[in-house]
């Protein structure tokens, strides 16, 4: 087969002019003349240079544009698994619900427990499930978004999958990533997991109400955040009591503010 | 990202069509979210059955490396916002050890 066309046997046509029927303004003769021409010997290079996100990356803007032009204030949840990432997206909407239209993404390897339990906190809820998946993408996300429907003036919680790895990689289109970090968990985390702290514009130091049983060491867990990300805002929560949530709120109002003023 | 990268290189079969591919080539950072022996591991599980079955997987690694304000030096880095090796300082910017790109394929 032509390599450059692929339009059957070799011998059958010549490519003699460069007035090539298929638009290739080359000759044929370069292979003959034993002239290695990277692209078009038969066995050739193909340079590519593209990031391997690029897919993601652009299906995330589409996803972002979409929900922007609905005004549709998106977060991304990420964490380890149990930080209390539903837990938190619970109290939430028990908090909100009455102020503001607010849907969720669920995303987990499998079951629908945690959809099932937004749905009885009365918000509507997509269960994502990514089998052996350790994310969500955005071609996911822009599925899971067709099933919703996009109030304006609402609050889209994405519940990423428990993973502090790989979901730093994979923009879906949101206006900002949260990390949840329980305090059960290492103040040295951030420094163990830099990417996904880098990636993430708040961090929630969630389970503070557990801080009297425990050595962690608020000041240095916020040091180790900032070290590798000097932006990232960072509030202690409980989801349980309820403390913090209130600065959270106001958070998400001034940055809900900022995405429509910026459109 | 396996799967974003067939995916790529079976558009690249569309525009311009060839047999197979020989080798694909990929420039990772060494502190990119990435384990290349993952990725070799899981290569030819994913390209089965694509364009792309047998193709070799080439790794070229990008090694980490920062911009050390104190220092107003380039230097090494080996973890990601890690001090500089030099004035041991934290004031460091990144730039490289982050690539994750799909830089060629080989076809034939």
């Amino acid at each position: 087969m032509c390599a450059i066309c692929g339009c059957g046997a070799l011998g059958d046509h010549t490519h003699a002019s460069g007035d090539h029927a298929h638009g290739l303004p080359i000759e044929f003769g370069a292979k003959l003349a034993a002239v290695h021409i990277p692209g078009w010997s038969q066995e050739r290079t193909i340079r590519i240079e593209r990031a391997i996100l690029d897919k993601n990356d652009a299906l995330a803007e589409i996803n972002r544009s979409r929900l922007r032009s609905a005004d549709v204030f998106a977060l991304n949840f990420v964490s380890s698994p149990g930080s209390g990432k539903t837990s938190l997206l619970v109290r939430t909407i028990a908090d909100l619900l009455s102020r503001r239209p607010i849907a969720v993404i669920e995303g987990d390897q499998q079951t629908s427990l945690d959809a099932d339990r937004i749905r009885a906190a009365g918000a509507p809820a997509v269960q994502l499930n990514t089998g052996n998946g350790c994310h969500l993408d955005a071609h996911m996300v822009a599925h899971s978004l067709d099933k919703l429907s996009l109030v304006p003036g609402s609050l889209l919680f994405i519940e990423n999958v428990g993973n502090l790895v790989c979901p730093a990689a994979f923009d879906l289109g949101e206006a900002h990533k949260v990390l949840v970090l329980s305090v059960t968990e290492g103040e040295d985390k951030p420094l163990k997991y830099p990417n996904m702290f880098a990636a993430a514009d708040l961090m929630l130091l969630n389970k503070t109400d557990l801080l009297p049983h425990l050595d962690f060491d608020m000041q240095a867990c916020a040091a180790a955040a900032r070290r590798v990300n000097p932006t990232i805002d960072i509030l202690p929560v409980s989801a349980r009591t309820g403390a913090g949530l209130g600065a959270f709120y106001d958070w998400i109002d001034a940055r809900h503010l900022s995405q429509a003023l910026a459109i | 990202m396996l799967e974003s990268i067939i995916e790529t290189v079976e558009e690249e079969h569309r525009k311009q069509p060839f047999n197979r591919v020989r080798m694909i080539r990929l420039k990772l950072g060494a502190l990119a979210t990435v384990a290349p022996d993952s990725l070799r591991f899981c290569f030819p599980i994913i390209a089965g059955g694509s364009v792309a079955e047998g193709a070799q997987l080439e790794i070229d690694t990008v090694q980490g490396a920062g911009w050390c304000e104190d220092c107003r030096a380039s230097i090494a880095l080996t973890e990601r916002y890690g001090p500089c090796p030099v004035c041991h300082g934290e004031r460091i910017h990144m730039t490289s050890g982050d690539e994750l790109q799909l830089t060629e394929i080989e076809v034939e």
